[in-house]
């Protein structure tokens, strides 16, 4: 190796390190240090002032090593390293002392101080004198992308990509894309038809030339590393040749087997072999084995004898390919809160008592009711209570706000005063109405003559105590602005209930390796500046699942999974960090210990060679193996013994 | 307009005995609208816990004497407010530091069980004479269960007969066991929850050194007031012991097969769930098992049941005072009971028999409608 020409810069980071720590001091110290050439002082080294004061001595001292003593290298070792770069001399020649965070910031001003911050100096200029140049190497990676559920997010995310002609695979489990956005009826704050402008884009996804479509399908394996993916796709049959179906939809007509459905949240019956909605892409039916008489009972098949394209097909098997990709967005969405296990509040017991997405299905045109807001006798409601915060806001359910339910609850206010003349309570803790044009909104819906009460709903009953209460459902609640109890007697209950992480997030989570936030949702890597990274690189969430929110959320964070994926797709290749570890196979026993403790899975036994190995693309530089190889096999990059024992020297000495 | 200015002493005392999460409350008015008080009279259970947390508490109304420690309303705050113990420590304060009036029933009661170690104002040495001619043993080192029956039905001349049944049964059935030397206190329950803590750890004191000198493993109560306070308050002063509920061990003694019930009881029951026994303790379901045990009895429930549950109105210190006609959960109990064409309300708490007692003879309904605690219902079965 050459002969180390240290330089050294002691940082006073205003009167940061400089009040409490003699920073001239230290720098004359360190020029009595071996192999030193140069030791200054300057108020701010990471300034471009001082950068360029490392960036000349390396040019005109031939400095070949650079120490810097300031701050914590998590604030400004990039910097550094980037000035050390733009003067020709390789990044990791390059060592910080911590005389902030880990000295000037913890103590009184002393002698003792300026003295522990001699001590880091020396180890720093001790341990930089053993740096090696490290290479980072970049690794290329497939230029296609797997985005996970089908309702606007994924449609988004996959849009954003394709558009810029990069192949997407859009894969969705149930028959049709759409997701809940599909079963709403208009939205807030525009009162915009939730059809209407959600199914040009399910079909513009269709039609796209680089969007591949996988309905009723799951993933089901996942294999690789950031770039790398490689993925296992499961196509459940659909028992209907999607070559020869021409969606005529004759079988679901003539299909005597009904189930409930999912799309209508339960409140209406579907066919067996069915389309969940009449404007589903792909517009082919699908043959729900658990209530269809031939797969029960081996008897039935009207659905055969009617279609006249011969499509449908009880043969057909399931269907398990792989895809290579280099991203994954995950956006599949939510669910919501079971509020019968509120029993308080009547759901399951009352027929008029509904839940926001059933109301949604009620209102909506394509609905069961045709659009019509009818109680369960098919009357109109004269009277309405939309309660808040079913199952949200409740240590004892969720302790979540669920963001979206007071806003769709003045749109519900707004739907029933349009449709019917009942007259319409809500029964809420706090208005929240923040997004753009929420206020506005608000506003809109108050002028409609809306009752606002303020307090949680205690009990629902329909156990009459007047007249005027037989026959209705009676909430009992404190209108805590009034401060007296209410007994508010009406025809029909919404219950806003929570949005609540899928049902299988568990599962889901495993399969990609996520994190779950304390809430349930996937976990982001940083909740305020990196919402749509995840702690995997490569994996990256949009939408609900990693949080309740609005529709123009959504779109917000699936634009941004997709601008993420976008920018290591042109990049073309990923960067690995020159700080991983590697294995001499020469002296590496075959012990495994080290596969085990890989906290990133980034180690690999190969059995025919009997030695583990490394995978540089997956390794993060933990160190974890470096330390507990028993036969001192493992070299970490940049954290190698002989560095390591030479900083502690220089601490102790 | 007032000023704002929080009395700053009681603020903090409230907050360190009412415990941090009142700081939590979003005043969502659940409390309030849960609240049993709220079916005869307005009772802003809210508006108490905003007063608490500014340090803007009226000490001297009467309100501060409401709450009947049900549990209905911590049981389903959002946000985990101890209300209870909200309303306790605003008691305490009141008690000890002179904020306020203590209701001339109460002080009476308080200075009972001070002075002679029950509310009732009885003699000491007279807690375990109800047991006189039924050769019980007294309890000492090496006894296996220590029955304990509570004050009132000790010394009750009605109430007694529950504490007669169940030392029949455990007699009948050879069961070691004892009542513990008449220096023993009152357990303290209501009168903690009702401000007097002095007294109470006094209490807990006498009885913690009594109980551990003669060796208590294993104690047996009749009253769920007992139970909480030996189960959840007794063990971090030192007291130490197992605590069954009379209820769940004759469920045990049932379910291994040691007592057999074999008289019939051709009686529609209707059980009555005591606040302390399911809402404070989760038990709801060993005493529906043991009345379902018994053979020819039909077993109904309250249209609130379990959970939901409607207090008799006998705790937090109730109990010993006075509450007017019109405004007594235990009147609308026996409505309901009537309503569902009950014989007996079974009861497993010394205060809702006292509560029931006095309210089916106020309504008229002594010719139809019996209380029985459900200990006495084992006792004609066997």
């Amino acid at each position: 190796m050459e002969e180390p020409r240290i330089g050294v810069y002691v940082c006073h980071c205003g009167t940061n390190i400089a009040g409490t720590v003699n920073v001239e001091e230290v720098a004359k110290y360190a020029e009595t240090l071996p192999h030193v050439v140069v030791s200054r002082h300057y108020p701010y080294t990471c300034s471009d002032p001082g950068q360029d004061l490392i960036k000349n001595d390396i040019k005109e001292l031939g400095v070949n090593r650079v120490v810097v003593a300031s701050c914590s290298p998590r604030l400004h070792e990039k910097t550094f390293q980037g000035a050390l770069r733009e003067a020709g001399l390789n990044p990791y020649l390059f060592q910080m002392a911590n005389i902030r965070e880990h000295c000037s910031w913890l103590h009184e001003s002393s002698p003792e101080l300026t003295e522990k911050a001699k001590r880091m100096v020396r180890a720093a200029v001790n341990r930089v004198a053993r740096h090696a140049s490290l290479e980072i190497r970049g690794v290329p990676i497939f230029p296609a992308t797997l985005v996970v559920g089908g309702g606007i997010a994924g449609i988004t995310a996959a849009l954003e990509i394709a558009n810029s002609n990069h192949m997407v695979y859009l894969v969705e489990r149930e028959p049709s894309i759409g997701g809940h956005m599909a079963q709403f009826d208009k939205t807030f704050p525009t009162l915009d038809c939730a059809a209407c402008i959600l199914t040009p884009k399910m079909t513009e996804v269709a039609r796209h030339p680089f969007i591949r479509v996988l309905t009723y399908s799951e993933v089901v394996g996942i294999s690789g590393y950031v770039g790398n993916f490689r993925v296992k796709i499961r196509r459940k049959p659909r028992y209907v040749d999607e070559g020869k179906c021409i969606g005529c939809l004759v079988c679901q007509e003539k299909c005597p087997w009904t189930a409930l459905s999912e799309f209508d949240a339960g409140i209406r019956k579907r066919k067996a072999i069915y389309v969940p909605f009449a404007q589903a892409v792909p517009n082919i039916p699908v043959i729900d084995t658990e209530h269809c008489a031939y797969f029960l009972k081996g008897k039935c098949r009207a659905c055969e004898k009617f279609c006249e394209a011969n499509a449908i097909n009880f043969e057909q098997s399931e269907l398990i390919f792989e895809l290579d990709v280099g991203n994954i967005i995950i956006a599949t969405g939510f669910d919501t809160f079971d509020a019968s296990s509120m029993s308080q509040y009547g759901y399951g017991r009352y027929p008029n008592v509904f839940t926001s997405i059933e109301f949604e299905r009620l209102c909506s045109p394509t609905g069961p009711t045709e659009g019509h807001i009818i109680l369960a006798d098919g009357r109109q409601p004269d009277s309405v209570a939309i309660v808040h915060c079913v199952g949200s806001r409740d240590k004892n359910y969720h302790e979540y706000c669920s963001r979206v339910c007071c806003m769709h609850a003045l749109k519900y206010s707004h739907l029933i005063k349009e449709k019917t003349n009942a007259e319409v309570y809500q029964m809420y803790i706090d208005m929240r109405c923040f997004g753009k044009s929420y206020e506005e909104f608000y506003d809109r819906i108050q002028k409609e003559g809306i009752n606002f009460i303020r307090g949680k709903v205690a009990k629902i009953t329909d156990e009459a105590r007047s007249e005027e209460e037989k026959g209705k459902l009676i909430v009992i609640v404190e209108d805590t602005l009034l401060g007296t109890m209410l007994r508010v007697p009406v025809d029909m209950v919404i219950l806003c209930v929570a949005l609540e992480p899928r049902k299988d997030a568990n599962e889901v989570a495993q399969l990609f390796h996520l994190g779950r936030s304390a809430d349930g949702f996937f976990l982001e890597r940083h909740p305020k500046l990196d919402p749509v990274a995840t702690m995997s690189e490569g994996i990256l969430i949009a939408g609900c699942c990693q949080g309740p929110k609005d529709i123009p959320d959504s779109v917000a964070q699936a634009s941004a999974a997709a601008a993420r994926a976008l920018a290591m797709i042109a990049r073309g290749k990923i960067e690995v960090p020159a700080t991983t570890s590697s294995i001499d196979e020469t002296k590496c026993s075959g012990c495994r210990i080290c596969n085990l403790l890989c906290p990133y899975d980034a180690i690999f036994y190969d059995a025919e060679a009997k030695v583990s190995r490394i995978n540089q693309v997956l390794c993060q530089g933990c160190g974890v193996c470096a330390a507990a190889c028993p036969s001192g096999a493992i070299t970490h990059n940049y954290f190698t013994a002989d560095e390591i024992a030479a900083e502690i020297e220089g601490v102790l000495a | 307009m007032e000023v704002l200015s929080p009395y700053k002493e009681a603020r903090d005392l409230v907050i360190e005995t009412g415990g941090e999460p009142l700081k939590l409350c979003y005043q969502c008015g659940l409390c309030t609208g849960i609240c049993p008080w709220n079916l005869v009279r307005s009772f802003v259970v809210r508006r108490i816990m905003h007063e608490a947390q500014l340090g803007a508490t009226n000490f001297g109304s009467e309100d501060v004497w409401t709450c009947v420690t049900c549990r209905a309303c911590v049981q389903r705050c959002p946000r985990g407010v101890e209300i209870i113990d909200v309303m306790r420590a605003i008691r305490r304060a009141v008690a000890s530091l002179g904020l306020g009036v203590v209701p001339d029933a109460l002080r009476i009661s308080a200075k009972n069980i001070a002075g002679v170690g029950n509310p009732l104002g009885e003699a000491p040495e007279k807690r375990n004479d109800w047991a006189k001619d039924l050769k019980v043993k007294k309890f000492t080192s090496g006894t296996k269960i220590l029955y304990f029956p509570c004050c009132v039905p000790s010394y009750d001349p009605d109430v007694k007969t529950v504490a007669r049944a169940t030392a029949t049964i455990l007699s009948k059935l050879g069961i070691d066991y004892g009542l513990i030397d008449t220096q023993t206190k009152c357990c303290g329950e209501s009168i903690r929850k009702a401000g007097h803590e002095d007294i109470f750890q006094s209490l807990a004191q006498n009885n913690i050194n009594l109980f551990t000198s003669n060796d208590v493993k294993t104690v047996v109560v009749s009253s769920p007031h007992c139970y909480h306070t030996f189960k959840n308050e007794y063990p971090e002063l030192g007291g130490k012991f197992e605590v069954m509920h009379a209820t769940q061990y004759l469920a045990s003694l049932i379910e291994n097969g040691k007592l057999k019930l074999s008289k019939d009881v051709k009686k529609k029951v209707i059980y009555s769930d005591p606040c302390y026994l399911g809402r404070h303790n989760s038990i709801y379901d060993e005493p529906r098992k043991v009345l379902q045990s018994i053979p020819g009895l039909e077993l109904i429930e309250f249209p609130d049941a379990r959970e939901e549950g409607l207090c008799c109105g006998g705790g937090g210190g109730r109990i010993w005072m006075d509450t007017p006609k019109g405004e007594r959960f235990s009147d609308i109990r026996v409505e309901q009971a009537v309503r569902k064409g009950a014989d007996i309300i079974a009861v497993a708490c010394p205060y809702c028999f006292l509560n029931y007692r006095d309210s089916v003879l106020s309504m008229g309904k002594a010719e139809t409608l019996q209380v029985k605690d459900v200990a006495e219902l084992v006792a004609q079965a066997v």
